[in-house]
């Protein structure tokens, strides 16, 4: 399944996220961002969006809720006022990174 | 030959979801308590609300003097697939919690205290149930500070209004 966000055509899951993370750039990133009720993606927006990203393709794996509150620099409070309907899932969603598949 | 049967389905195309679930945890021992903690959290992080209510001696969960010392069942428990007196010889429930504390922590499952820690922070709420503390004789001093109120169970229902309530 493919999906055009803002003016590229990426490939999608079921659920909207990315299922091939090279196809990803900002301009997407504030595409999905926006499309799931975060109008603006602020530098803390940002730092754990990245964060995702990185260690997803660093090593193959989504990180936890629990070392993103620990390692990504942002809290685990601020993360779900950031991310209200759940940071891991959204900020994975946003970084064009596939849903993480974690129960922690 | 096994017959498959089929589940009626919703008449609209539209998939229901969970918005809220309320979580009773009424045993003490840590397999009574993590899976309560870990739907709570796994409620959270898909944007469900979630609060859990502590009852029995799943109030050892938030209590202070206990929390950091939950053991799992060795005696009792079919589950450990051993013998009933050799889950009763001293120091095995330490030694099979040990064993499991390390496995949880490789998949990376916080320990009780950091865990209740998590939830809270994650926004869901944690309530002590009146009627044990008052037959253990507790005060809200007994408890961890994410502990929010020492609750009846009618106020309970009135804060599960809407949602799933799940007992453990």
């Amino acid at each position: 399944m493919t999906t055009t966000l803002s003016t590229d055509t990426v490939d999608v899951d079921g659920e909207g996220f990315l299922t091939n993370p090279e196809q990803w750039n900002e301009q997407i990133a504030e595409t999905i961002a926006a499309e799931n009720g975060i109008a603006e993606l602020t530098d803390r927006h940002w730092l754990v969006v990245r964060f995702m990203r990185e260690r997803f393709l660093g090593t193959g794996t989504a990180p936890s809720i629990r070392s993103l509150g620990k390692e990504s620099g942002v809290p685990i409070k601020e993360l779900y006022q950031l991310f209200p309907e759940g940071p891991a899932k959204l900020a994975a969603k946003i970084g064009g990174i596939p849903k993480p598949k974690g129960c922690i | 030959m096994t017959e498959l049967i089929e589940q009626p389905s919703m008449l609209s195309d539209e998939r229901e979801t969970i918005e809220k679930v309320a979580i009773v945890v009424s045993k003490g021992s840590l397999e009574g308590i993590y899976p309560a903690l870990i739907m709570a959290n796994g409620a959270r992080m898909e944007g469900i609300e979630a609060d859990l209510f502590f009852t029995f001696f799943g109030l050892d969960a938030i209590r202070k003097d206990r929390y950091e010392k939950i053991k799992v069942a060795t005696v009792g428990n079919p589950g450990m697939h051993m013998a009933t007196w050799l889950g009763a010889v001293p120091g095995f429930s330490a030694l099979a919690t040990w064993m499991m504390k390390r496995q949880m922590e490789k998949i990376d499952i916080p320990p009780i205290p950091e865990f209740i820690e998590l939830v809270h922070d994650s926004g869901v709420h944690l309530y002590a149930c009146k009627a044990t503390v008052d037959m253990f004789g507790l005060t809200m001093n007994a408890f961890v500070p994410q502990v929010e109120d020492i609750i009846s169970v009618g106020e309970f229902y009135e804060k599960a209004a809407g949602g799933q309530i799940i007992f453990t």
